[in-house]
């Protein structure tokens, strides 16, 4: 069965040089890039109060891209002998030659300097699959304590090693782990539905018993739903409802769409929106890579480092690569990842006890684009919405479809909770806000 | 520019395409040409005897390790993508991955285990973790499943329907089409940015099962895109057309059909109109759907609500459950849409993107119906799946809806090619459904599509819309989104065209499972048009 110690199956530092270096060795091109991958994930599946799946999954990666002038082209194999390797090496080279110039393409990076970035725990890398299921197992008592729920569960936790290298002198190398888990619990009678989910980096920072009293209380609260018009409403969101608002904004901070006049950040005429203030004084978004223990660099040896977006609800940046920083003048960003939102120190409960009359929102689902000028995207609500009166939640409702836009969210926050981990490498606070716009209801439980 | 015959003769007299995989068969001597030229080899699946020895042994230690059925499936996956905008290339890639998925079923509970080496020892091994994982899953609780019956098919092949095989074609070749649309669409005055590229797959499958089927396949994907950006000169707004070619399963032939000047032309005419274009009024519509369009909305309201184990709760941490359900309450009896209603599943069209020869348990492609004169008849199943509706439907055999992403996943049940059959009884033109209609809106493309985790409320939009007034499309119209319940959209189907309107769409990632997996499905259907849905104005 599988090693107990997933870490032996990871490259380390000094094998991931040997063979970025022995790959670059290999390549017939005039400059050559090579990017090392390997891990390992596992993970757990249960539905119907059953397991259903488990897997274990080992794979290393190599990619090539090889290089004459301004011609380029990519390829990848994870077959690791030198056949496997050569063949690589050289498809890329002839590829290249194949490809047509592209002017965009800027030099390679010499040797550069990262910041550290600590993003791997033994814990993580010893969750193996008994535990998993001793996890998922946990989970389903949980569930049949209370005689008619059902518990539909995903753990899934890995650990990977990658590195770049160039033939210009360029390495970087990082090792991360991370583990992810929610866990949705359903009413026999189809009529309720509860969600929770936890992430890190390192399992020991999970706290899963009250994860899964979480879901299993909201299941419970939200059975026989009693119907709400759809219409504006305040809301409390979630750090995770709140995570996937601040997925929508980071994905439309590129500089150049601004700059060619088509997002939701260009202003009219010309230019761009940065130094106005967009949204509530209390938005704040930055990414942090070294301090969600993400690598600090990108593909193509690039350093990340912190990068403020919004400060005090004004637009700082947009996020420029490297061609589109150079053709300005300006610092390149990399894009907006590893994010992390500002928050205050009220908890979730906090957060409802503020509310008057409102709707506490667990979770979102669907989201899809309408109109990238206005950042409107279109989604529904899931597992678990709840009337709030007098800071009190007092009824679970059906689900909405909503349609609405980070721009008008969060530029009517009143209040933000302690920030929390969403993902292995996003941290965000949950939300209350003054308005948000539910379109039609949905039946859908 | 050049013309279509001239590129298609150029693009055949072209030999150097490149490609990586290919190189585990060559080398255990099944095919010939150089590893890096694979295109000079064979262009048809055949069972490579070595690989054939290498699958049955893993499927005999899966066995002798105390399974009761055990299949091991042999995969190498190419992609290549070539990517460009306005006058120039952006991005020219290709990836190879390759190994052998074996799956063990022991006692009522499946087990899998992948290796990427394939040697005897690697796959036996894995065989013999995946019978360990089964019976431990078999220890936990007793699932009680059931697998229906399969023939034995003996030594069987299938090479999916094509002239030219996408990765004969070179790079260069296929960049200089892209950069040649690109230019056609640039020379529109008010367009001022385009993207497009191509993206080619072909897998070489082999599955060996206990069965006694050995199937060796091979499937194609191509999957071109385009998308056109006219912007304000006061920069006060911005359309984008995209979506404008389908993804399919033939081979590069259909790309070269698709991607033409003309049709480019017309695309880059419909971005700049859009600007201009006048906002919907909100309220109810009677909607003419294109087949461009209506594709994706059988996909997402008949497709996903149809798939058996989503319907019976193993989907519901992820993509949710179905309003078809429980099977009991609603097969043969509940009504989706008006008599002259058809749905059917399959895997047997030419150019289908679920289309197969056998299904990854080795289930021969096969068709049938799912909805019939408006009533839900069938769901689509898998061999373990079978048992739980064998009661309701009559059936005892799989339709053969077993798939799995790559060799690294296990396979289970995905979505066939499912599609709306044309109006049988008269051949109506595009132009006769659209005469059917005094006030309407004329959709084309797929754009926004968002529906809830049972398949109810869903909000869709699309990548051009006209007004039709009397029966004729007059004018295009922005901001327009419809939203609606699933079972009072499809009631309110009221004509649809006839053979000579239908049309295949598709997509090549659709989602599911967890760890998630990614499957290509087709599905074809006349326009159609659909009375008093509610209208939405996107606009701020």
């Amino acid at each position: 069965m599988a090693r107990t110690r997933r870490i032996d199956d990871l490259l380390s530092e000094a094998e991931a040089k040997e063979l970025a270096d022995r790959v670059l060795a290999m390549s017939p091109a005039d400059e050559t890039d090579v990017s090392v991958g390997s891990g390992w994930t596992g993970n757990t599946r249960s539905a119907v109060n059953r397991i259903t799946t488990a897997g274990e999954v080992t794979n290393t990666s190599v990619s090539v891209t090889a290089r004459f002038g301004r011609r380029e082209a990519s390829t990848s194999t994870n077959r690791l002998d030198e056949e496997g390797l050569r063949t690589a090496a050289e498809a890329a080279a002839d590829l290249a030659r194949l490809a047509p110039e592209n002017p965009e393409l800027m030099p390679l990076l010499g040797t550069q300097a990262y910041a550290p970035s600590d993003g791997f725990h033994e814990a993580t890398a010893n969750l193996g699959p008994a535990e998993r299921g001793r996890i998922a197992a946990d989970a389903i008592t949980a569930a049949a304590a209370d005689g008619d729920l059902t518990a539909a569960g995903f753990l899934t936790a890995g650990a990977s090693a990658s590195a770049i290298a160039n033939s210009a002198g360029m390495f970087a190398y990082h090792r991360s782990t991370s583990v992810d888990y929610e866990l949705t619990v359903r009413t026999a009678d189809g009529t309720g539905s509860g969600w929770a989910g936890v992430a890190h980096r390192d399992r020991a920072a999970l706290d899963i018993p009250s994860m899964h009293a979480r879901a299993v209380r909201r299941a419970i609260d939200s059975r026989n739903p009693t119907g709400l018009e759809p219409g504006d409403y305040p809301v409390v969101f979630t750090a995770h409802a709140v995570s996937d608002i601040v997925g929508l904004l980071a994905g439309s901070l590129g500089a150049r769409s601004a700059d060619e006049g088509r997002s939701a950040f260009s202003a009219e005429g010309e230019g761009t929106k940065v130094g106005q203030k967009l949204l509530d004084e209390k938005f704040q978004l930055a990414s942090d890579p070294a301090g969600l223990g993400s690598s600090t660099w990108q593909g193509d040896g690039m350093p990340l480092g912190q990068e403020v977006w919004f400060r005090a609800g004004v637009l700082e940046q947009l996020s420029y690569d490297r061609y589109w920083a150079d053709r300005h003048g300006v610092r390149p960003t990399g894009g907006p990842g590893s994010l992390r939102m500002g928050g205050g120190d009220a908890s979730l409960e906090d957060l409802v006890r503020g509310l008057d009359r409102g709707l506490f929102v667990t979770r979102l689902w669907y989201i899809r684009s309408i109109d990238p000028r206005t950042i409107l995207y279109t989604g529904l609500t899931r597992d678990g919405v709840f009337w709030v009166e007098n800071g009190e939640i007092v009824r679970p409702v059906n689900n909405f479809r909503w349609n609405d836009s980070p721009l008008t969210a969060f530029a009517s926050i009143e209040a933000l909770g302690r920030p929390e981990r969403v993902s292995s490498s996003r941290e965000v606070p949950p939300a209350r806000l003054s308005s948000f716009q539910f379109s039609t209801v949905s039946e859908a439980v | 520019m050049m013309k279509r015959r001239d590129f298609v003769k150029t693009a055949a007299a072209v030999t150097g395409g490149l490609v990586l995989g290919g190189h585990v068969l060559e080398v255990r001597g099944l095919a010939a040409g150089s590893p890096l030229h694979p295109a000079l080899a064979r262009s048809e699946a055949v069972v490579d005897p070595v690989l054939r020895e290498i699958l049955l042994e893993a499927v005999e230690a899966a066995m002798s390790a105390g399974a009761g059925y055990a299949d091991a499936r042999a995969e190498l996956l190419l992609r290549q993508s070539v990517r460009t905008r306005e006058d120039h290339v952006e991005g020219v890639s290709e990836s190879a991955s390759e190994g052998v998925g074996v799956r063990a079923f022991v006692d009522g509970s499946w087990g899998f285990a992948a290796t990427p080496d394939m040697t005897t020892d690697g796959v036996v091994r894995a065989a013999r973790i995946a019978a360990e994982v089964a019976k431990a899953n078999a220890a936990v609780e007793r699932s009680g499943v059931r697998l229906a019956p399969v023939d034995a098919y003996g030594e069987v092949t299938w090479t999916a329907p094509h002239e030219i095989d996408p990765f004969s074609v070179s790079v260069e070749e296929k960049a200089n089409l892209l950069l040649e649309m690109n230019q056609v669409a640039l020379r529109r005055e008010g367009v001022r940015f385009v993207s497009s590229g191509v993206t080619c797959y072909r897998t070489d499958k082999t599955l060996a099962t206990s069965a006694g089927t050995v199937a060796a396949q091979r499937f194609m994907r191509v999957g071109p895109y385009m998308s056109i950006t006219a912007v304000a000169p006061d920069r006060s707004r911005f359309q984008q057309r995209g979506a404008v070619v389908e993804p399919s399963g033939y081979g590069y032939e259909y790309v070269l059909e698709n991607m033409t000047p003309e049709a480019t032309e017309v695309w880059a005419d419909e971005a700049v109109q859009m600007l201009r274009a006048d906002s919907v009024e909100a309220g109810s519509w009677d909607l003419v759907l294109h087949p461009s369009h209506l594709w994706l909305t059988i996909h997402e309201s008949i497709g996903h609500p149809t798939e058996l184990d989503r319907a019976l709760g193993y989907e519901a941490n992820y993509a949710g459950t179905s309003f078809l359900a429980p099977p009991s309450a609603v097969l043969n009896t509940f009504r989706y849409g008006p008599e002259f209603m058809h749905i059917e599943g399959e895997r047997t069209s030419a150019g289908g993107m679920a289309s197969i020869g056998w299904d990854d348990e080795g289930v021969p492609a096969q068709s049938w119906p799912m909805v019939e004169d408006g009533i839900f008849v069938d769901y689509q199943t898998t061999r373990d799946q079978v048992d739980w509706i064998s009661e309701y439907t009559g059936r005892t055999r799989s339709h053969g809806c077993s798939y799995a992403s790559g060799w690294d996943d296990i396979q289970f049940q995905r979505m066939p090619n499912m599609n709306l059959l044309p109006n049988q009884d008269e051949d109506l033109s595009d132009d006769d459904v659209l005469a059917a209609v005094d006030r309407g809106i004329y959709l084309e493309g797929r754009n926004s599509y968002s529906i809830d985790q049972q398949r109810y409320n869903f909000q869709f939009s699309g990548q051009v819309a006209w007004e039709v007034r009397g029966g004729k499309k007059t004018r295009i119209l922005r901001d327009v989104a419809y939203q609606a319940r699933t079972p009072d959209f499809w009631n309110s189907l009221a004509v649809i065209g006839g053979p000579s309107t239908y049309y295949v769409g598709g997509s090549l990632n659709d989602g599911k499972g967890q760890p998630g997996q990614s499957n290509a499905v087709s599905h074809g259907c006349p326009i159609s048009v659909f009375r008093g849905v509610n209208v939405l104005n996107t606009g701020r």
